[in-house]
């Protein structure tokens, strides 16, 4: 589907943020073209997570942010999200002490929020409805997570490391779910797992201390390894 | 040049202040709109005495609220304690002056530790609340009076035998004024000493980030409680200037609404600077006197109703200028100095703050984890 | 026994009252970081609202039943009225810097209660209400004011209706979930404002519910009621875990029968005394309170 030069979705443009004292974001810019996986990434602590909260609002920031005909710098994060942007945190952020059933039921935004879909793809929460998200394991509360995104017809998802700290074989599921959501939607995506990259991205931005350092295909620069080298200080490691 | 600077800010312009409010005593004019009577009027000198004791005892809660962003609802206890203690073992224990003095600052000293090592246990607001607690525990003492020590509701006058002479009946109004002057001054050059130091320094660090200390290894705690001991004992001292003063303790000290006064004094000075803080206890003592004045004089009696009760009720009109100083000027009046800085309430912001889930630990630090 | 019996009774009374006020502070501290001084405005509102509305509204009602009720709803909804207000006009502005919200609730007690003092002046004002709450029934051989089980009986009802709405509402779900984390519900979609609102008109109203109460408890309104009121309420909030409300039910009763029994059984005052001990206790071994919410106790 990403055959035609793509659209762009979502134009990011000088963003800065303050936190505290540091300079977290200094001047990124980048643009998330329509459809398909473009991926974030960095070393740990260079912004990526901050690119997202900005976006969103969750963090005061200066700058522009173009969604289609919105300007979301100086919206507030609940009119940004209403505009139909999915957000699948770091770190989870199921709220522990409501149900699975609970957590979904909040994030319904739709009329028709897509239960078939969800229970489609994650089975499980079906059946652990009523279990309080704080006694499920990293990858369900990952499943609730993603699952709280898949509910609303989003235009784009912005998904934060959905892989951290996940068994291989969880890795690979989550991917397979990711891989079929950018059929349906854009998606941003904080990533680590190179394979993951790899397997599902077709863009990239690489950010470092608070700057883009490079934007292009994706897979071209997954198959340059001095480059990603420098631009991530990693290896080119197989998931 | 910056020594010297240095110098002229840190001791010779406060000695100047100082020195200038000393000879106050010596006035003997008459300012008509500020003052009923003349300067050097046993009243006035009164009045003046009261300004200066609130401003040292505003300055001593901002050592703990300003500069170390701990925002205690239990000063007050610390000020009765001053007051009720040593008025007890001079009134009730017939004990000698000083004896009565040193015990009275020992207790103090060992209360704020016990009791500052227990509320620390949680920061923040709910730190608030269990030093009101605290507080509260010593005003019902107080009020109770199970040893027939305080009693109750009358309150203790002093047995003015037992007090140094110098400080005893209206003819001594002004030493008075003058213990009241060096009170502040103590509090003032104390404080000063004490946030410089480097102690001092990690309490306002912790005022700007305590999550910072903790990373740096250092245990915010300890050094909380030492300020928060400073603040207390200081605080106890004026407590025995205010029996001094008003030749006896009365059960206003012991109330919660005394520390939000107190609150009160600072947050209109600018909170975290010590002229601020000075500055806002003697204003709001002034005002909140005048008021009173006023509203018990004649012309209010002819007044309409609404225009009567924010004057007779001095606290409605001081409440209403703390909200406003808040909402639209949280530097206080020091902050209109220190104009386009953070100043006052904004740079306590972080250390109050609840570890709710918008707040807490700072994201660069989350992300590098 | 009959003794026992009726410090029971009288401190599940007073530990109603406590829990009124603390579920609605409870609830604004788990939601928004807000310390709510006003709260002790709030219980003034519905004191002194009920108080003005007996004389000025409801003075023509014949039977003292009908009067009283319909003064206190009226009361209630002054102070649901007022709360809201409160949260619109002074603690939205400041959104996020919490420390300028409580000296803001702080400044609007104190000026409150001043308020009060200059129009009403500070005798307190005697409380109509039907005379069999002033009766006692004898109960073990012990003679029970009547008005305690109306005090429990109400403090129960709000209980269950407010684990209702937490449980059962859309509203409610959104309560909970802001609690555990504010921003996320608003990476939701949901404006989370208006919760805000919501739990101070909430507060407001059960805040005033524990003013008429109040007044039937002591027989009288004063204009200082709210302040003394809420230093204990804080208390058992603290004592409860801040942001639930279970606790602040378990922690109310605790302090309440604490209260009674000391008081007596010592002697009068010892009581306050060691609820503040016990405050120290809780704080020493557990310092996130019997019910652990994660929020706001920093060690």
């Amino acid at each position: 589907m990403s055959a035609v030069a793509a659209r762009t979705l979502l134009s990011v443009r000088d963003l800065h943020v303050f936190l505290g004292q540091s300079h977290v974001l200094q001047g990124v810019s980048f643009d998330v073209p329509e459809g398909g996986v473009t991926a974030l990434l960095g070393r740990n602590g260079v912004g990526k997570t901050t690119t997202l909260r900005a976006i969103l609002g969750l963090v005061d920031r200066r700058g522009s942010v173009r969604f289609g005909a919105d300007e979301l710098v100086g919206m507030s994060t609940h009119r940004i999200v209403r505009r139909s942007v999915g957000y699948v945190p770091e770190d989870r952020d199921v709220f522990t002490g409501l149900t699975v059933a609970e957590n979904l039921r909040l994030a319904e935004r739709d009329a028709e929020p897509r239960y078939d879909l969800v229970y489609e793809l994650f089975p499980e929460l079906e059946r652990r409805a009523e279990q309080r998200a704080g006694t499920l394991s990293g990858g369900q509360q990952q499943m609730v997570a993603i699952a709280r995104a898949l509910l609303n017809d989003n235009r784009v998802l912005l998904v934060d490391e959905p892989t951290k700290g996940l068994a291989p074989v969880l890795v690979a599921q989550v991917a397979d779910v990711l891989e079929r959501l950018a059929e349906l939607t854009t998606v941003l995506l904080v990533e680590q797992n190179l394979g993951v990259v790899r397997r599902l991205a077709r863009d990239a931005i690489v950010l470092d201390q608070g700057r883009v350092v490079h934007a292009g295909d994706a897979q071209e620069l997954l198959a340059q390894p001095a480059l990603l080298r420098r631009l991530l200080s990693v290896g080119t490691h197989a998931a | 040049m910056t020594r010297n600077r240095k110098l002229i800010f840190d001791w010779l312009w406060p000695l100047a202040v100082f020195g200038a409010l000393a000879l106050v005593p010596k006035l003997n004019v008459s300012v008509p709109k500020l003052f009923d009577q003349p300067i050097s009027s046993p009243g006035t000198l009164a009045l003046l005495s009261a300004c200066v004791l609130y401003g040292g005892l505003a300055l001593t809660y901002d050592l703990q609220f300003g500069f170390t962003g701990l925002l205690s609802f239990g000063h007050a206890l610390y000020i009765a304690l001053g007051a009720y203690l040593a008025n007890i073992a001079i009134t009730d224990w017939h004990w000698s002056f000083w004896p009565s003095i040193l015990f009275t600052m020992s207790v103090a000293l060992a209360l704020a530790n016990v009791l500052g090592f227990v509320s620390l246990r949680v920061g923040g607001i709910a730190f608030a609340m269990v030093t009101l607690a605290f507080a509260q525990a010593g005003a019902v003492l107080a009020l109770k009076d199970p040893h027939h020590w305080t009693h109750g509701e009358e309150g203790l006058g002093a047995d003015y035998t037992k007090l140094p002479k110098a400080f005893v009946g209206i003819v001594n109004t002004k030493n008075l004024y003058w213990l009241s002057l060096a009170f502040l001054a103590v509090v003032f050059f104390v404080v000063r000493w004490a946030v410089e130091s480097s102690p001092g320094r990690i309490w306002q660090a912790i005022r700007e980030n305590e999550q910072r200390v903790e990373v740096l290894g250092l245990r915010p705690r300890a050094y909380k409680l030492q300020s928060f001991v400073l603040s207390s004992f200081l605080a106890a001292a004026g407590g025995i200037v205010y029996m001094l003063l008003y030749s006896g303790s009365t059960l206003v000290l012991t109330q919660p609404n005394f520390t939000l006064t107190l609150l009160l004094m600072v947050v209109i000075g600018g909170a975290g600077s010590r002229w601020g803080a000075v500055l806002g206890g003697i204003l709001y003592t002034y005002v909140n006197d005048r008021l009173i004045a006023i509203g018990n004089s004649s012309t209010v009696e002819g007044l309409p109703h609404a225009l009567r009760t924010p004057i007779e009720q001095p606290l409605f009109l001081l409440g209403i200028i703390f909200i406003l100083i808040v909402v639209f000027l949280p530097g206080g009046l020091a902050g209109i100095a220190s104009r386009g800085r953070p100043s006052g309430l904004r740079r306590l912001e972080e250390a109050i703050r609840p570890g709710g889930s918008d707040g807490g630990v700072p994201e660069q630090l989350q992300e590098s984890a | 026994m009959s003794t026992f019996l009726l410090l029971t009774v009288t401190g599940l009374g007073l530990g109603a009252m406590y829990f009124l006020i603390a579920s609605g502070l409870s609830l604004i501290y788990g939601l928004m970081g807000v310390l709510n001084f006003a709260h002790g405005a709030f219980i003034t509102v519905g004191s002194y609202g009920t108080w003005w509305a007996s004389l000025h509204v409801f003075g023509g009602v014949q039977s003292n039943l009908l009067r009283w009720l319909l003064s206190a709803l009226l009361g209630l909804a002054f102070g649901g009225v007022f709360a809201a207000l409160v949260e619109l006009v002074l603690i939205r502005p400041l959104y996020a810097r919490h420390i300028e919200q409580v000296l803001v609730t702080v400044g609007l007690q104190l000026s409150f209660v001043a308020l009060v003092t200059g129009i009403w002046g500070p005798d307190p004002k005697t409380f109509v209400v039907p005379a069999w709450l002033h009766e006692t029934t004898d109960i073990a051989g012990a003679h029970i004011p009547n008005d305690r089980w109306i005090e429990i009986a109400t403090a129960v009802a709000v209980l269950a209706l407010l684990q209702l709405f937490l449980r059962k509402t859309r509203y409610g779900l959104i309560i909970r979930a802001g609690v555990e984390n504010r921003a996320m519900v608003q990476a939701l979609g949901i404006d989370v404002r208006k919760a805000f609102t919501l739990v101070f008109a909430i507060g407001g109203i059960a805040a005033a519910i524990a003013g008429v109460l109040s007044g039937v408890y002591f027989n009288v309104v004063g204009p200082e009621q709210g302040t003394s009121l809420l230093i204990f309420a804080f208390i058992v909030v603290v004592i409860g875990g801040l942001g639930s409300i279970g606790g602040s039910a378990l922690a109310a009763v605790v302090v309440g029968l604490t209260q009674q029994y000391t008081n007596y059984y010592a002697s009068a005052g010892v009581g306050d005394m060691v609820v503040v001990l016990l405050l120290g206790v809780v704080l020493l071994a557990r310092p996130r309170g019997f019910a652990g919410a994660a929020v706001g106790a920093r060690a």
